[in-house]
Order: C-alpha cells, then structure tokens, then sequence
C-alpha cells in the first residue's frame, strides 16, 4: 500500500496569492493513499527540504507530491533531497500549480480549484510510480566545435588546455572568422588581426586540435556522451599536406578576376587562392566555380608550377565520421542583407557602403593598402555619413528587418569615425543615431571621444533618402535632425551604413541537426537565459559567440570560455547518468510491425527474432522490439505510435497517464 | 485640456488605424518628407502630438495638414509600423467632419458614377465629406 504526502508550496506569493495552499493541503488529506500534507512558504528552501525529508522518515511515506512550481525548475532539487533519505527518487511527483495555475489565474477560486485537480491528479500518478534506476553512459573524450571565427578558436583552446582532443569543423578555407577581417577592435583600438591571428596559429599548431577547415557538418546522429557526427571535407583540389602555402600558383593563376569574398567583393583574387597571408591552415584552395581546368580542361597552370604536386584535380568531396562526448555551436553570424533599403542608394552607388566594407576599405590588409578611398574613383571621402541601425530594430513585417538591436553597431561606428578623424583630420563626419547604445567597460568614453575630442558630428535622427549624382561624384544625403527640428542636407563622398548582423545562414540547418532550439530570428535558444546561457536545451550542446545573439569579442570570448567549461565537465566524467524513463517493449504484445522504429529520432529501436514458449510444450519464433536503453531518450513517440499498446515509457507509462486523465476528468 | 474641437486622441487612433505607442523617434518619417519646409508640424511630430493629445493644435495648423502630399514617403521608411501620413490623414479627417456640412448626398453619386473613377475614391469621398 502506498503511503502519499503531499507538499504544497506558498512560493512566496508567487503561488499563495492566487490558490488557497491551505485549503489545497486540507484536501490532499482525502486523496486515497495520501496519510500527510502540508503547506509551506518557500518548499525549496533548505528548511523546506527538511520538512519534506523528516516527514518521509516520521511517516514512513512511499511516495512524495510537490505542488510548487514546474518540474523544469526544482523537480531535480526536490529527488535529490528524497535521494538522500534513501527514497527512490523517482517516487516524486511534481504538481506545477505555479506557470500552469497561479501565474494563469486571477480568480483565487478558480486557481485553488484547479491547484487541487492537479494535485490529484499527481496523487493519481504517484500512487502507480515505481522505482526507476538510471543506466550509466560512456564518453567519448572528445569535443566537436563547429565554426572556427574568434568564439570557436578560444572553446577549442580552452577544451585542449584540458588536455582533450578537440576538432574544429570551419566551411571557409581558413579558420579566423569575421574578426580577421576586422580593422580595429573597440574601445582600445587594438588591431585586430595583430591579436587574432596569433590565436589562430595557436590553434593551428596546438597537438590536441585538428582544424577541419573547408568542410561542413552533415549529420549529427547520437547524444550526450556520444554523438556520431559526419564531416564533409569539400574537395580543394590541393593537397593539404602537401601544400607548404608557398603562394607561387596563386601569383601564375592566369584567372585572376574572381570577386574576393575575403575583401567583400570591393577587388578581386586569382582562382586559385589563399583568403590572406596569415590563413590557418596556410594552404591554397582551388576555387571550383570558375577553375579552367576544371572546367574546360584547359590551363593546369598551377599544376605544373606547384613544386610539390600539391594540386589534384581529381580531388572529389569526401565524408569522414567522427565520435564526440559534446558539441560546441560557434556559427556566427553575417551582414544582413540591406539591398532592399533603396532610399540608402546600396547597390546603385559604389560609395555607399557598409560597416564591414568600410573595415575592410580602412583595413591595411585591405584593396586599398590601408589608404582610406572611396571604391569609384579612388580619391580620399572628405565628408562621410553614417547611418545607424539599417535593418535592425524594425518590425519584419516593414521591410524584412531585424526586431533586435544589433548592439556592436553603436560602438563600431564611433570606432570608424575616431580611427578616420585620426588619419584623415580634415574630413567631416556625420553619424545619424537613433540611440547611442554604449553599455560597457570603457564604451560611452570611447563614444564621447569621438564627439569631444574628434568632432564628430552626431545627429539625433535619420537619413531619409540618398541620391548619387554621376556628374559631381556627391552623394546627396537627405536628413533630418531632431534636435534642431531641421531637415538638412549634406553633399557627402561616402555613405556607411551599419547594417544589421544576423545568424549564419548555415545556423538553421546545424539547429536541425543537433535538434537544438532557435528562437524565430534563428539564435540559438539557451537552457536558461539567466541561469544557463552557455548551454542549448539539448544536453552535450553548448553555445559560443553570434549563434547565440549580438555580443562584441570580449562577451563572445567569455561565451566561448564558458562553453569549454561546461564541455570539459561533460568529458572529465568517465560515465554520464542516463534517463531511466525510457521506453521498453512488452515482447508478448509485441506483433513485429517496426512502426516504432520507424518514428524513433534516435534510431534505438532494433528487432530481434526471440523463441516464445507456447501452450502444449511447443516453441515458436517471434520478431520483437528491442530498446538500446543507452540511446533511447525517452521521447514517447513509439509508445504513442504502437498498434498494439505493447510499447512503454517508464516514469510516464500509460497506466500512469491515463491515472492522470482519470482524475481530471472523472 | 479645454478642446475646441472634441476630437480626442483615441478618435484620431481609431480613424488611422494607428497606434502612436510603437513610434521609437528614430526620426525617418521626416527624414523622407519632401513637404517638411513647408509644414509646421512635421510628420514625426503628429505621432508625438496624437501621443500627447494635442489634437487641437494639428486640427488648426492648415499649413501642416495640407501641405502633406500623402506621397506615403513616411510610411515607407517607418522601421515600426507607425504610419505617420495615416494620422495626418486621420486629423484632415476629422477636420472636414468638423466642417458641420454634407458636402456629397448619396443623391450626388449617380452623377458621378464614371467607368474609369474607382469605386473605392467614391467610397472615401462619401466618407470624408459625409458628416
């Protein structure tokens, strides 16, 4: 005979200001089964455990029903206290009487009415509990960190530096991601290819990391612990190992007009090509879009100038596969797409630009050497407009634009117009701000340099209309300042637009794969967003840098660190507890009719031919289910799918349920 | 506030079918005006007028109501569905209706009936000087 108490939470007033807790304790005295409840202000508090863990042992409980709030938020707490009483921790029930009661509810009557169902109904359920034991997972002691930017090259370190493998998965041809194609960094102005390329070649040259560059995640199969990935290494027709970078085939390259993706399109590079001279790895990659050889057949210039025979046309994409115990999400984001802004003349007018063309324009790395000119005629800008939150906080349903702010927008600009004022003194400078969002260590000084020290003019207000005048070269700049109520207008030689960040356009994509949530700007989604902001919902999933939200470097370092945290804690262990409520099979129900392994995401349902004993001594073969207790994950879709009732979820059986249901409704 | 006219905020809301709330004052909507010289208040300042209730004072600017072109540049560049020119439209609105005079009888309309004139600029003409 199960013996039930029944716990019921004040939560503060969180609870108690819309159910009568008294009055709910007061009727879990009549539930069959029940011999205790109480009420308490705060059950999860250490005295809270307490009253729960002395109550079990004074009254000899069997079965333990919280109603507090939901089990995503203490229903671990409240089994590790019974847990430590010797209870099975799985003979708790949670009763959510808080998201799915008080916080719904105005009417206290109403709320306590529908508190007591609830709690019945998680009697109904406790009263059929069984004590569950959680089976034990290997690890695989190794982490996978998907895109090698600044956010996945730190996780990588961090997790070598723990003395694990890890593998970097980069599509680009090299590692370094859009902070090497940045000029400066703010508010200190370092530059940031003098402090990202060091870590690059860190990586390059760490032992416990191998940078899978040129390569795309295909499949993610697996969870926490183990997770099956394969890896597509597109074919670069040069042969990693051989190539020692030398250059010589890039320079005899006679195709030499293709669009550099590196510089943002602003020159152009050979087809075959190394992205920048510090690339990691430091190995050509023939681009097979506009290859002659590849082609036509034709050309095989870099073939026979290569003197290692690096190059092999034959190359073809190849899939390798690869365990790992977790995964690190670092896929970083993109420039939206701000074509559709006309009014900003983009695209009608070389000129204007965005931000992270601008990066590039200034950048000595860049198409221009470090000489700030403008892209149609190669004279210095002497007056520049910028223009803030292009594409970012806009409803979607105005232009397609982002309802976020992008956040680096702010800081970068007042970077761009320092660094510019510096080299060039004498050009005039224009910021169109709606707000100026500079919160963090050293930003709003750095902001208000650019306006006290250098003279950088920031309007209050927006730019209207942009229109290109062939003859004088000008950009005519329509704007309104809101400060002055005035609309003005500036003959300007260059436009910058900060143009909105978004999420990888491969993010999507990977958040299938590793069935993680996004939210509907395609961020990853964390745990928590105060408590777990590291972690994806999916377990052995964590997230570093963009793929997450807008964050500068330094927040995307810190992320990144926290990541390799969390990952260096899921492969220090040598076995993960499992889920014990996991589906299993009633083999003499079972008719064979693989439905359930064919809605398994996890693929962890097999069949197997088993002998049965029959009536009259006779013996007969028979196809069943089988459940690898280690892979299945407990969603239910088999034991809602099965024809014949034969298969179940331990911890939510259908009895269990249907005791539920039963409660409710009868 | 003592009105002269008895047009309330929430009346100008309800014709425009805006809601003034969503403005972040970034400005764009007078930006883009090709009639902001000639216009007293300009179109971001009828959002935060309306906002405010200070329906009266639009009510009586002539050279801001009228000038307005409805070119809709306003509504184009608005970032958040604001809708300026819908509310500029609104207090033109209310200021004919105001007028005291039935300037079109459903008696008038046969006449008017041309095959290339749209119905729905019929419809709005009845609306707006229609008492």
């Amino acid at each position: 005979m199960q013996r039930i108490g029944v716990f019921v939470c004040h939560c503060g007033t969180n609870i108690a200001a819309t159910v009568d807790v008294e009055a709910v304790a007061e009727a879990a005295k009549s539930v069959p089964g029940v011999v205790f409840s109480a009420d308490y202000p705060y059950m999860c508090s250490e005295s809270g455990q307490d009253l729960v863990k002395e109550s079990v042992q004074k009254y000899n409980l069997t079965n333990v029903v919280i109603c507090s709030c939901s089990p995503r938020m203490h229903e671990k707490t409240f089994r590790k206290a019974v847990e430590s009483i010797g209870m099975n921790p799985y003979m708790l029930e949670i009763a959510n009487i808080r998201e799915q009661c008080s916080w719904v509810h105005k009417d206290k009557e109403e709320g306590t009415e529908k508190a007591i169902m609830l709690m019945k109904a998680a009697c109904a359920k406790a009263t059929l509990n069984t004590p569950l034991t959680p089976g034990m997972l290997p690890v695989t002691k190794r982490a996978l960190v998907i895109g090698g930017g600044i956010a996945g090259m730190q996780a990588a370190l961090d997790i070598a530096e723990a003395g694990y493998e890890v593998d970097i998965v980069e599509q680009k041809p090299t590692i370094g991601g859009k902070m090497a194609q940045l000029d400066k960094t703010f508010p200190t102005l370092d530059c940031s290819s003098c402090i990202v390329t060091p870590k690059m070649v860190d990586v390059g040259q760490n032992d416990k990391i191998r940078i899978l560059s040129y390569s795309d995640v295909e499949e993610v199969k697996g969870y926490i612990g183990n997770f099956d990935v394969k890896i597509k290494r597109k074919a670069r027709y040069v042969d990693e190992d051989k190539c020692t970078g030398c250059g010589l085939c890039t320079e005899k390259c006679p195709m030499k007009k293709v669009p550099n993706e590196w510089n943002l399109e602003l020159d152009t590079r050979s087809c075959v090509y190394i992205p920048f001279a510090q690339a990691v790895p430091k190995v050509a990659t023939i681009d097979p879009r506009y290859c002659l050889k590849l082609n036509k057949g034709t050309c095989g210039i870099c073939s026979k100038v290569c003197g290692v025979g690096a190059i092999n046309y034959e190359a073809k994409d190849e899939i390798i596969e690869e365990k790992y115990g977790a995964i690190v999400a670092a896929t970083g984001f993109e420039i939206a797409d701000i074509s559709r802004y006309d009014e900003y003349a983009y695209g009608q007018s070389p000129d204007v630009v965005t931000s992270l063309e601008y990066e590039r324009l200034m950048s000595a790395a860049g198409p221009f050497g470090g000489h700030l000119l403008r892209p149609s005629d190669h004279k210095e800008p002497k007056k520049i407009v910028f223009v803030q939150c292009v594409g970012s906080r806009e409803e979607e349903s105005c232009k397609g634009g982002k309802e976020y702010c992008s956040k680096v927008c702010c800081m970068y600009t007042a970077k761009h117009a320092i660094l510019t004022k510096d080299h060039y003194p004498d050009t005039d400078i224009y910021v169109f701000y709606i707000d100026v969002r500079t919160p963090g260590k050293l930003f709003d000084e750095f902001y208000r340099r650019a306006v006290e020290q250098y003279g950088v003019h920031y309007i209050k207000g927006a730019v209207g209309k942009v229109t290109p005048h062939k003859e004088t070269g000008k950009l005519e700049v329509q704007g309104y300042d809101m400060i002055l109520n005035e609309q003005m207008h500036i003959d300007a030689d260059m436009v910058v637009l900060a143009a909105a960040v978004e999420p990888s356009h491969t993010a999507r994509r990977m958040a299938t794969m590793l069935t993680a949530p996004m939210d509907n700007n395609d961020f990853f989604t964390e745990a928590h967003a105060k408590l777990r902001p590291v972690e994806s919902a999916t377990a052995g999933v964590f997230l570093a840098g963009m793929c997450q939200g807008p964050k500068d470097i330094p927040e995307t370092v810190s992320q990144a660190s926290a990541a390799a945290a969390k990952v260096i804690g899921v492969l220090a262990k040598d076995q993960l507890v499992g889920n014990p409520c996991i589906a299993h099979p009633d083999e003499l129900m079972c008719n064979g009719c693989s439905q359930c392994a064919g809605v398994c995401p996890y693929g962890a349902i097999t069949y197997v031919e088993k002998e049965f004993r029959m009536p009259n001594r006779t013996t007969k073969m028979r196809r069943v289910a089988q459940v690898n207790e280690a892979v299945c994950q407990g969603c239910g879709a088999c034991t809602v799918t099965c024809p014949s009732g034969a298969m179940d979820l331990r911890g939510f059986s259908n009895n269990e349920i249907m005791a539920e249901v039963d409660a409710l409704c009868l | 506030m003592a009105s002269n006219y008895d047009v309330t905020k929430e009346e100008i809301e309800e014709i425009a079918g805006v809601n003034p709330l969503r403005c972040m004052r970034c400005g764009r909507c007078s930006a883009a005006c090709p009639s902001f010289d000639n216009m007293k208040y300009h179109p971001h300042q009828f959002v935060a007028m309306v906002e405010n209730g200070e329906i009266d004072a639009l009510m009586e600017s002539e050279s801001s109501i009228y000038k307005c072109m409805s070119c809709m540049a306003c509504i184009e560049r608005c970032p958040r569905q604001v809708q300026p020119a819908r509310l500029i439209e609104a207090v033109r609105l209310a200021v004919v209706r105001k007028q005291g005079q039935n300037h079109l009888t459903p008696d008038d309309i046969p006449a008017l009936l041309d095959p290339d004139l749209p119905q729905q600029a019929l419809v709005s003409a009845y609306r707006k000087f229609t008492k």
